[in-house]
């Protein structure tokens, strides 16, 4: 028969050995480490369990760009996602980070990374429409589906983002995609951190067309730093909101192709802000509220700071001393936000927690008898309790 | 069903409410509890009418403090709580439990902070949706969603039910614009989901508890996410000749790289219905209307609606009208804004499903509506959000000959199971509640149903918040599967059903 035919039973001995390798380690309670294309080993608690490897289970299943949805199969790359709906004029508008070429839709989507676009778009999990999964039981379960409104049952599918492979195997998943704006452009200008973030906010209340901004610079100083602005949106609205930028910051206009490998550089960051070479440093990413105002971080030398997200985002580097890290999780408690301890250069730092603990902060600390519970449903045996998550 | 004797039952009722009510008056004062039949009667149901059961007794609490103690309450007692807000869901979410306690949050309805710089708006969960966007429209911010209730329903009930409304296809529905909840779990625990800052620490388990349909927690503070209001806005007019060209030209206008501020169709029947009634100018001939809005700045609204237009014109459209100012936009969406009453006009009783599909099939779903309504022997008016497939046919009956109220909800169940077979769902935002429970069997497995019983449980080991709502039990589904295969109608429908 079809060729579809033929791949559909091909897909159902994928899901067959997923299944047997899921109840084997149940058995033998070996915890699975799963993998898409091995990108972000490097992200989250480190571990050293066996792989289970999602990269035999790829495939677009369904692609109708009227009806901005995509169904693809976890381990299919995040490039070939990506140029079919390029050959649509569409995008996935969160801009997922993919930290190497091998990168996978699954992989993107458990890790819930959202790239410069999310304070305009949303992140990962806003545009995840349904997901089909393998629990801790070997269960093959679907929730949501593949239309934009949806409340029947508990919204699960929107559970799996970001939680690195510790609740379920996600098989499929179907997320919303966006046409691409018509019209983008990128401004850049000289200006302090305490003004970038004081700008950026005033704008994003008003209606421009702010799709992402990146301030980089140095910490701990009243020094001017590099802010880009990119705007995205109807030809008119860019144009007319640019002449207002311009104006009002002295910026100049960057070439659509630097502007191009700009965002991708930061959104993958390969831009040198980001490098940590030297052993004993760590890239710490914390997550702030609009309100929080320039930072006073721990070491007294000039370090580089990213802000993205109008702020909201902001990348440090410093040691991977555990002080170090403990010191910065206060520093964002306090504003009511968290850090993460996103990237070290030594990765052999086994049994280290790189995420805020919803124990350490009186809000959340009720919540983590839930979690524990809700793991227990999806994962009574603890297939996927690597710890690769807090 | 074990045969129960009523007598015995009755009285089992009133010590039950005589044991809780004398729990509560130590927490309340006389106005915030309620227990006779005259002064609970207004919460025996909510605006899905056709649903109605007495409580035992109703708490109206006015500070979170009082929320924790009738929690902590009715844990040690185990008395099942319905929680509720304004009470104008359209699924029978609010619907008492006669052994139970309505917790209705009305009365909690401070707008807590509002923080222009962060656009954000802090509030308790009885504020009213449109009250929100009032409070900071002096600041040139709304909140986005809209639901068509808004004038009355709250924000507490938004988030319990994930609810939408005419904008989201552009600027989403509730679960993307809230930040951070502050709830009280069944065991008086305080704790928040979300936060101001993003990608808040652990599992996302606050989009779990959007659209949790009070099942999972008290819900006392909502912080939502503002959004710049739109210079201008208009809307574009247009009729087809026939529902298959309407259909198309929706799918058109999002292939064309469109994401309308709004995107609505009426059919025929509809547009008939409310022209009587509104007077808004609408093309009687036409099989289907399409309404089709953009905002932003001047420059872009011209730009997108010239877009519009070319593609509509492509897609066959036989008339074309542009809104050229703010009256006759509102004009142009009275009628669809008023479909609902309209229907309640022409008929005695309506009721109004909630399926969504993909877009490319919503001609489809709508010829097969109109079988139907021969099959039925019922009228039903179609007016719903077509950029998101989301349909809310409107059934007509008389609600007073109950043998025509069951061939309604049987019509329903139908149009909700041609939604799932045609890829789409039961429910794009009006929630499961009581009245879609049954069709929870025909979308969702057994396995996954079992799945949803673990999340309950992790929040409310009891399973005392808003039980027999949202997720059927196996034995339910079973005895539904059953029922359906005998193709009959529900027997003894007064009876409960588990």
């Amino acid at each position: 028969m079809s060729a579809a035919v033929a791949d559909s039973s091909l897909m159902q001995n994928s899901v067959n050995a997923f299944r047997e390798q899921i109840l084997s380690a149940k058995k033998n309670q070996t915890p699975l480490s799963i993998e898409g294309g091995a990108t972000k080993n490097w992200y989250g608690n480190p571990n050293s369990f066996a792989k289970l490897s999602t990269t035999t289970y790829q495939g677009i299943l369904d692609y109708q760009p009227e009806e901005l949805v995509i169904t693809a199969c976890a381990g299919t790359p995040l490039q070939e996602i990506e140029m079919a709906l390029a050959q649509r004029n569409q995008i996935l508008a969160f801009e997922p980070p993919h930290f190497g070429d091998k990168a996978t839709f699954g992989g993107a989507i458990a890790a819930g990374l959202a790239g410069p676009a999310r304070i305009s778009t949303g992140n990962l999990r806003d545009f995840v429409l349904g997901a089909r999964l393998l629990d801790g039981r070997g269960n093959d379960l679907s929730f949501g589906g593949k239309v934009m409104k949806n409340v029947a049952g508990y919204d699960i599918s929107r559970l799996l983002p970001g939680s690195l492979g510790t609740l379920a195997l996600l098989l499929e998943a179907s997320v919303k995609v966006l046409p691409k704006p018509a019209a983008s452009l990128t401004l850049r200008a000289m200006i302090s951190q305490a003004q970038a973030l004081k700008l950026l906010n005033q704008w994003a209340g008003q209606p421009l067309p702010l799709s992402a901004s990146a301030w980089i610079g140095a910490s701990n100083s009243q020094l001017e730093g590099e802010l880009n602005i990119r705007l995205a949106g109807a030809h008119a609205a860019v144009s007319s909101a640019s002449a207002m930028i311009t104006t009002a910051i002295g910026a100049s206009e960057v070439s659509p192709t630097v502007a191009a490998q700009f965002w991708q550089d930061l959104r993958e960051q390969d831009l040198p802000c980001f490098q940590i070479t030297d052993p004993g440093q760590a890239l710490y990413r914390l997550a702030l509220p609009a309100a929080c105002p320039p930072l006073q971080f721990p070491e007294s030398q000039l370090n580089s700071l990213v802000l993205e997200w109008h702020g909201q985002e902001r990348w440090w580097r410093g040691p991977s001393a555990p002080d170090c890290f403990a010191t910065l999780k206060k520093l964002a408690l306090a504003q009511g936000g968290h850090a993460t301890q996103f990237k070290v250069s030594n990765v052999s730092t086994v049994n280290t927690q790189r995420f805020t603990l919803l124990s350490e902060n009186p809000l959340t600390a009720g919540l983590t008898i839930v979690q524990q519970r809700l793991r227990q449903a999806f994962d009574p045996a603890g297939v996927f309790a690597t710890g690769r998550m807090a | 069903m074990n045969a129960i004797n009523p007598l015995a039952e009755e009285l089992a009722i009133t010590v039950r409410q005589a044991e809780l009510v004398a729990a509560l008056k130590p927490i309340l004062p006389e106005d915030q509890l309620l227990w006779l039949p005259e002064d609970t009667i207004p919460y025996e149901c909510d605006g899905l009418a056709a649903y109605r059961r007495m409580p035992l007794a109703v708490a109206l609490p006015q500070t979170e403090a009082q929320v924790i103690a009738i929690l902590k309450v009715c844990h040690q007692l185990q008395v099942p709580i319905v929680p509720r807000g304004s009470g104008t869901g359209l699924s029978g979410g609010a619907m008492p439990i006669a052994q139970g306690l309505v917790l209705s949050l009305s009365k909690l309805k401070k707008i807590l902070a509002i923080d222009p710089f962060s656009r954000t708006a802090t509030v308790q969960p009885g504020v009213r949706n449109l009250a929100i966007s009032e409070a900071v429209a002096h600041l040139n911010l709304y909140y986005a969603p809209d639901p068509s209730s808004q004038i009355a329903c709250s924000i507490g009930g938004n988030v319990s039910e994930n609810s939408g409304g005419v904008h989201c296809l552009k600027y989403g529905l509730t679960l993307q614009n809230i930040l951070r909840i502050r709830v009280v779990l069944m065991n008086g625990e305080v704790v928040e989901f979300g936060g101001l800052a993003p990608d808040a620490p652990g599992l996302d388990l606050l989009a779990i508890l959007i659209g949790s349909e009070g099942m999972l927690g008290i819900v006392t503070e909502v912080t939502v996410k503002l959004v710049p209001k739109p210079q201008l806005a208009r809307v574009i007019m247009a009729s087809f000749a026939d529902i298959e060209k309407g259909g198309n030209a929706v799918a058109a206008i999002i292939a064309a790289g469109i994401i309308p501020a709004g995107l609505e169709m009426m059919d025929k029947a509809t547009t008939r219905a409310v022209e009587e009634f509104v007077h808004a100018g609408y093309d009687l001939h036409a099989e289907a209307i399409l309404l089709c809005e953009s905002d932003g700045t001047p420059e872009e609204v011209s730009e997108e609606i010239a877009r519009m237009v070319a593609v509509l014109e492509i897609a066959g459209a036989s008339r074309i009208q542009v809104s050229e100012n703010e009256t006759e936009r509102l004009r142009f969406w009275s009628g669809r804004k008023n479909a609902f009453p309209a229907a309640g006009r022409i008929a005695a009783d309506y009721y109004c499903m909630d399926g969504t599909i993909p877009r490319r099939h919503i001609a489809t779903l709508l010829r097969r509506i109109k079988a139907m309504e021969v099959k039925y022997r019922l009228g039903c008016l179609n007016v719903f959000h077509a950029g998101d497939g989301n349909m809310h046919p409107l059934i007509l009956f008389n609600g007073a000959d109950v043998e025509e109220w069951h061939r309604a909800e049987e019509f329903g169940t139908d149009i909700l199971e041609a939604c799932v077979e045609l890829g789409g769902t039961i429910t794009g935002e009006h929630g499961v509640g009581i009245e879609k429970i049954n069709s929870m069997c025909v979308q969702f497995g057994e396995a996954e149903r079992e799945m949803f019983w673990g999340v309950k449980a992790a929040f409310d080991p009891d399973l005392l918040l808003n039980p027999d709502k949202g997720i059927p039990t196996l034995n339910r589904c079973a005895e539904y599967g059953r029922m359906r295969i005998s193709g009959g109608l529900l027997p003894h429908p007064e009876l409960e059903r588990f």
